[in-house]
């Protein structure tokens, strides 16, 4: 199945490699909401990284990035409705609403322009979509603690923030693995809000009400290192705690690997996701078939690379993967 | 030649000539944007924020100021999207309550002398609940009058400009022009000297701020017509922008002193502010610092005005 695709993404870079001068003189924009945590900062600057020589090879003429002072629907859709003018042939667009920019996306594809919104997806069906599969993730979650304990156990799970659709979705795909995986128990489960703090806190106010042979761990990302931490505050035993990627987690996961030789998993999207978009747009303005739907991949973090993507994690963000030309037609193969 | 250029007259001038240097501007730097689609597209986004510096103005003309005009519209377009489109009676029903909601919050900030920033911040929280209530993730339908309304194409002058001028004289009618406007703004001149003349303050004021649910409701609808749908955060931010745009446009904290035509102007500035930077292409991280800076360098022309006036009362 692998092959199948890689063989594909090869034949379409093949033949589309000299298609690239349609979209020479294109101009895309970068329609962004927010810029003020850490993954935001790492989208903006892998924006830049790929498209700058992109800008430079002629693949396209132009690919500016804006963000909204203030991360409100009304003023991106304002932004938006200025791109228009802006005589940009297509915007990507991460969103502050899925719902509130529909207005100002179809002001767009009605003036011609293609719009693809990705992370922050929008509703309005004139725009692509490139969503995460959080269900997805939560799924991988519970298949690799059934690969690596194949006799089962009881679990921990740490939910995000209470009544967020991401929260939500993960807890569901974990939930729908569990099903199919009886040998394991979810034994206590608690809010960690995505933040280690939190999750430190919430971990360790539940454990002393846990049994002894907590085996794993299930998480959301940015909870799995204050897990960690209140399981050795309170003299256990560590669990497999799966990751998210975050800097402070891999290199917790790092420094027990080095002493004990634990293993875990960690699994998360890359803020490079916007690249992924770039091309995106630039295959439809080439005029390549494209799906409407497509789904942004997973980052994994396993035993074997956690080195080499420790290095790719900036202090304090997230493991960035930046993407280029073909990867983006491997997305586009696998959904069409 | 002096008493045309009064500096009462130059107050209001402000307003019209700091849109004409950014609209000029803004046409120099887009060419593009001098066109019908091209007014439209950059004005349309600015008629709910019209409606609400309105409604907000007339909450300030009566000397209280509402901290949840953004909440508010949020919740009328809530509202609109979803109980206005499929059942039209209790969408109605639901919105005069909203009205009726604000003129009591007028009578009880009135008979208790509460603060109005108090109560209405206490509301803005009371909106936004419901917004959440009523729409728990963003969705819903705009009623496709109100959208056929907002995407409608009037011969040679855009939608966004025809709105802005009817908000603008409709404003102007009601508070410039009528006696009950002349008696809404002697509550904020001078409460006293209105009530002895034998006007019900408490009735002035309940007015007042059901004339601005009223226009805060019409923000809310046309917003929903120009996005399609809602959601519970829409207009959050229209709570400063509407009372940056009444002062802008010429109007006072206290004292009664307000201008519709300048509020409708200084709403259609501070959406034009926007497009200009974005236009110039400053980068994200200075647009928050270059929005700050057009309104303080409007404000400060106010102030030498606001000087120049009282040295000439003086005189």
């Amino acid at each position: 199945m692998k092959k199948a695709i890689v063989l594909g993404a090869l034949a379409l870079a093949l033949t589309s490699t000299t298609a690239y001068a349609d979209t020479s003189d294109k101009r895309i924009a970068l329609s962004n909401n927010y810029a003020g945590n850490s993954w935001r900062q790492a989208m903006l600057t892998s924006w830049e990284t790929v498209t700058g020589p992109a800008v430079e090879q002629g693949i396209v003429a132009a690919a500016d990035a804006f963000t909204t002072a203030e991360n409100q629907a009304t003023e991106q859709a304002a932004q938006i409705q200025n791109m228009i003018l802006q005589g940009y042939d297509a915007i990507v667009v991460n969103a502050a609403s899925p719902t509130a920019l529909n207005g100002a996306i179809k002001e767009a594809c009605d003036a011609g322009i293609t719009v693809v919104s990705f992370d922050g997806i929008v509703t309005e069906p004139c725009a692509w979509r490139i969503a995460v599969d959080f269900q997805g993730m939560g799924r991988k979650e519970v298949e690799f603690l059934a690969e690596k304990l194949p006799e089962g156990g009881r679990l921990l799970e740490i939910r995000g923030l209470a009544g967020v659709s991401v929260d939500d979705e993960i807890h569901a795909g974990i939930e729908a693995a569990m099903a199919e995986n009886s040998q394991f128990e979810i034994v206590g489960s608690v809010n960690g809000d995505w933040a280690q703090d939190v999750a430190q806190r919430a971990v360790a106010g539940i454990l002393p009400s846990l049994p002894e042979d907590i085996v794993g761990v299930v998480t959301q990302g940015g909870d799995g290192y204050g897990a960690a931490q209140a399981f050795l505050a309170a003299g256990r035993p560590l669990p497999i705690i799966i990751m998210g990627n975050r800097e402070d987690e891999l290199t917790f996961w790092k420094q027990q690997k080095d002493e004990s030789g634990y293993e875990t998993y960690s699994v998360s999207i890359a803020p490079g996701v916007s690249t992924l978009a770039f091309w995106v747009a630039q295959q439809i303005l080439d005029g390549v078939e494209v799906p409407k739907d497509l789904v942004v991949p997973l980052v994994e973090v396993t035993q074997d690379n956690l080195e080499e993507m420790l290095e790719q994690t900036a202090a304090g963000s997230v493991t960035n993967v930046e993407y280029s030309l073909e990867d983006a037609q491997a997305v586009i193969a696998d959904a069409s | 030649m002096r008493g045309f250029l009064s500096a009462d007259r130059i107050r209001m001038l402000v307003p019209a000539a700091s849109l004409t240097v950014l609209l000029i501007a803004v046409f120099w730097l887009q060419p593009r944007a001098m066109s019908y689609t091209g007014l439209n597209l950059l004005f349309n986004l600015a008629v709910p924020i019209a409606l609400a510096t309105i409604a907000q103005m007339l909450i300030m003309m009566v000397n209280d100021l509402d901290l949840s005009i953004g909440t508010f519209v949020s919740f009328v377009a809530c509202v609109t999207a979803t109980f206005l489109q499929t059942d039209p009676v209790i969408g109605v029903l639901i919105l005069a309550g909203c009205i009726g909601v604000y003129a009591g919050m007028g009578v009880i900030i009135h008979l208790r002398n509460l603060p109005s920033i108090v109560v209405t911040l206490g509301m803005s929280f009371v909106w936004g609940g419901l917004a959440v209530l009523i729409l728990p993730s963003p969705g819903g339908t705009a009623p496709d009058w109100v959208r056929w309304l907002m995407t409608s194409r009037p011969p040679l002058v855009p939608m966004a400009i025809v709105a802005s001028v009817l908000i603008a004289v409709v404003g102007h009618l009601i508070v410039m022009r009528s006696s009950f406007g002349v008696v809404l703004r002697g509550v904020g001149g001078n409460e006293r000297s209105v009530a002895r003349a034998g006007w019900s303050i408490v009735r002035a004021r309940a007015a007042a701020y059901a004339l601005a649910g009223l226009f805060a409701v019409l923000a809310g609808i046309c917003l929903v017509g120009l996005t399609t749908s809602a959601d519970a955060n829409i207009a959050t931010r229209y709570t400063l922008l509407a009372i940056a745009g009444v002062i802008l446009g010429g109007g006072e904290f206290t004292g009664g002193r307000v201008s519709p035509i300048g509020a409708v102007i200084g709403a259609l500035t501070l959406t034009l502010a926007g497009s200009f930077l974005s236009f110039l292409r400053i980068s994200p991280d200075w647009q928050i610092g270059a929005q700050g800076a057009i309104l303080i360098l409007v404000l400060a022309l106010r102030l030498l005005l606001n000087r120049r006036e009282q040295a000439e009362q003086a005189k």
